[in-house]
């Protein structure tokens, strides 16, 4: 088991040395660095400007020494001041070292966002902060509800409340957030004015008012999945020889259900919800933009609007960390819960 | 100038009313498949269960309407017609007499008509683009699942690198403007546009090796129609100015392959997996035939039944994928009549107009729904076999 943790690990820094390289190259293409440039300059800087505000804030150094300056297994350069010779600060509003240094993701230094004029660390954590309220509450509203849903509906298979309930959560797999949120905003803010239709006064405080409409949107989408998932596995122990025995021996229908079915039913949708998180995430950039909810999905959508490179490479490498670690916790719960899988 | 307004009920008559030709196909196409339903083999399944003629039926609605969308539309989906600005459902519009059936939007264009081309764009990209997924998947995961070994491993581990990227984030990176300017999106697409033609190609060289009579027309059609649609779609050299796309369109296609095809791998590997295992490809390794030939006509024909619904449902995620994409105004062009930049462009001015933010959305929901539906019957039929 220890040893399957261990390579599983490896193959994660693997993946996520490859995907940061990735990103790395594609946001530093060429057009994508005009762009920054343009944006951090003034107005109407002509080509030669550009591309020494690029020289001189190190954007055109050696790809891979910039990478690895990045990661923090090359010291990182101060740049050169043109005008005095001096070692200075790349940017003026983060204190990057001016002597070369190891500062780099794995020494915790995540860089300098060019958009908030702020250290990534100072304006990434707080947004994760932020959406690990908005996930919390997701997963309180949806886990009840989607397991709810899927064991009434597998526990008879054909009757009319497993039709009703399956064409129920087909219609809300049918239902990607950024319509199911129009449709929320519709009806309970504009018709019934129930609720808030921004979730921005949440970062203040969070209160059933403006928070119920982020959550509910987030929620539904994955509700069906999850309830399907749940029903297929109740169908299928509920087929099973030793539920049939203990309503043989005069157990009630509810007290098979609750003892003997529930528990093994639950073990495929346990699977199923931790690989929901990389789908949430997707989710949670649309509603925080929807809702103007300032969390990690608007953070991420301002970095790659903005071009704004050292931010949008440390939310890659958050959310790409969530993705797999997920699937590790995944794959390793399932073989705790489940004693007749064996990893090796 | 005062603007005048039809009552509900005849918007409602007038909505039914413009979307005569797709009633009548739809009557005659279902009526034809309820009729021959015991000849039509799988399809004709279908029409057993209210589920799946509800899913049909949706199906078929979007596509008629997308290919009657020039008819149905009353007005051009980019004209902009100043009078109408944020005009409510109903109203006529002065110099033709024609009703802005479901309003104007904060452009005063006519949302009716744009919900109706907006199909057309969906259900050209959304088709095509699952289509060479299939493709992609299948060529991959196909040697795979069969050979397993170093070339899984290391096809398993570009998959998995593909997975493990949020998709919003993978769009933001692929589909922006600036790529355009570099030959990435190119070179993706003349990666991803050759795998149809290797798979048809190995195809009918596995099967047809023995009868060079047959090999040759078939391998010759292959790689004439595929050459011209490959030239057409990535150098956009088509000689006859047919086959053309869009630069951004490209873009989008390249990117929604990209986004899809890990997905598809993944399940005919391990479909392939499983089926390897049967008699019937011990027979055929008896024989001495060669591994693609069992690949790709003893295996991939026992896995078609999965590998249908998962097509069917993924058409409906790609579908959300390109309303996803225009909702963050990402590759498509602003004005663009798709489902996503509509329900961008209505719902940041919910607070004062609802009216153009309802059309699209439903629009969306309910084709993804009647794939939905249309992929749980097919699913529920082929475990009846």
């Amino acid at each position: 088991m220890l040893s399957f943790i261990l390579r599983r690990l490896g193959t994660m820094a693997l993946t996520m040395l490859c995907l940061t390289l990735v990103v790395f190259f594609l946001i530093n293409l060429d057009p994508n660095l005009k762009k920054l440039a343009i944006s951090q300059t003034e107005m109407h800087t002509s080509a030669e400007q550009l591309e020494s505000w690029l020289v001189n804030h190190g954007y055109r150094q050696n790809f891979f020494s910039r990478y690895g300056q990045w990661l923090g297994v090359v010291p990182k350069q101060p740049v050169t001041d043109p005008a005095t010779g001096k070692p200075g600060r790349r940017f003026s509003f983060c204190n990057d070292p001016v002597e070369p240094t190891f500062s780099g993701v794995l020494q915790g230094d995540f860089g300098c966002s060019t958009k908030f004029k702020t250290t990534v660390a100072s304006k990434l954590f707080p947004a994760l902060g932020a959406t690990g309220i908005l996930m919390f509450w997701v997963l309180v509203v949806m886990v009840p509800i989607s397991l709810l849903i899927g064991i009434l509906a597998g526990m008879r298979e054909g009757s009319r409340t497993d039709r009703t309930l399956s064409v129920a959560s087909i219609a809300s797999t049918a239902t990607p957030e950024y319509v199911s949120g129009v449709i929320f905003t519709v009806i309970f803010a504009s018709w019934l004015g129930l609720l808030n239709g921004s979730a921005a006064s949440a970062s203040r405080g969070i209160t059933f008012y403006n928070f119920t409409l982020p959550v509910m949107t987030l929620a539904i989408y994955g509700i069906g999945y999850i309830a399907r998932m749940t029903r297929a596995s109740m169908v299928e122990v509920m087929t099973q020889q030793y539920i049939r025995t203990a309503r043989l021996k005069g157990l009630s229908f509810g007290s098979v259900v609750v003892k003997h079915a529930l528990r093994n039913a639950l073990i495929a949708p346990f699977t199923v919800i931790m690989l929901q998180f990389p789908w949430l995430l997707t989710g949670v950039v649309i509603v925080e933009v929807m809702f103007r909810y300032q969390g990690f999905g608007y953070t991420l959508v301002e970095a790659a609007g903005n071009n704004d490179i050292d931010l949008l490479l440390g939310c890659s490498l958050v959310s790409v960390f969530i993705v797999l670690i997920t699937q590790l916790i995944s794959d390793v719960g399932y073989a705790f819960l489940n004693p007749r899988i064996r990893v090796q | 100038m005062q603007l005048e307004y039809i009552g509900a009920f005849n918007v409602v008559l007038g909505v039914l009313a413009r979307f005569w030709p797709v009633w009548i196909a739809l009557v005659l196409v279902m009526g034809a498949s309820f009729a021959y339903k015991k000849r039509l083999g799988l399809y004709g399944q279908l029409f057993d269960s209210s589920v799946g003629i509800v899913g049909v039926g949706i199906c078929l609605f979007w596509l008629f309407t997308a290919i009657f969308a020039s008819t149905i539309s009353p007005f051009n989906p980019l004209v902009q017609i100043p009078i109408m600005k944020d005009a409510l459902p109903g109203a006529v519009e002065p110099q033709s007499g024609l009703v802005y059936l479901f309003g104007g939007d904060k452009l005063a264009r006519d949302v009716f008509s744009r919900m109706v081309y907006g199909s057309q764009i969906v259900l050209i990209i959304a088709p095509a683009a699952t289509g060479f997924a299939l493709m992609v998947g299948i060529t991959l995961g196909l040697p795979a699942g069969y050979y397993g070994g170093r070339i899984d491993t290391v096809l398993s581990f570009l998959a998995n690198l593909v997975l493990a990227f949020p998709v919003i984030l993978l769009f933001y990176l692929l589909v922006t403007p600036g790529i355009m300017e570099t030959p990435i999106p190119y070179m993706m697409a003349g990666l991803f546009f050759l795998f149809p033609i290797i798979f048809f190609s190995v195809l009918f060289w596995t099967r047809y090796k023995k009868r060079p009579d047959r090999l040759y027309i078939l391998l010759g059609l292959t790689l004439i129609i595929g050459g011209w649609v490959y030239a057409g779609l990535v150098f956009d050299a088509d000689p006859f100015r047919i086959i053309h796309i869009d630069p951004n369109q490209l873009n989008i296609f390249v990117a929604v392959v990209f986004a899809s095809s890990p997905g598809v791998f993944r399940i005919v590997r391990g479909l392939v997996m499983d089926i390897k295992t049967r008699d019937y490809v011990a027979a055929a390794q008896t024989r001495g035939e060669s591994p693609w030939y069992i690949m790709l006509w003893e295996i991939l024909p026992n896995a078609r039944g999965p590998l249908i619904v998962d097509a069917c449902l993924r058409i409906g995620y790609t579908t959300i994928l390109l309303g996803t994409l225009g909702y963050f105004g990402l590759g498509l062009a602003p004005e663009s009549p798709d489902w996503g930049t509509a329900i961008k462009d209505a719902s940041r001015l919910l607070r004062s107009f609802i009216h153009p933010a309802l059309p699209p959305t439903i629009a969306l929901m309910s084709f993804v729904l009647g794939l939905n539906l249309l992929a749980d019957s097919l699913r529920e039929q082929s475990m009846k076999d």
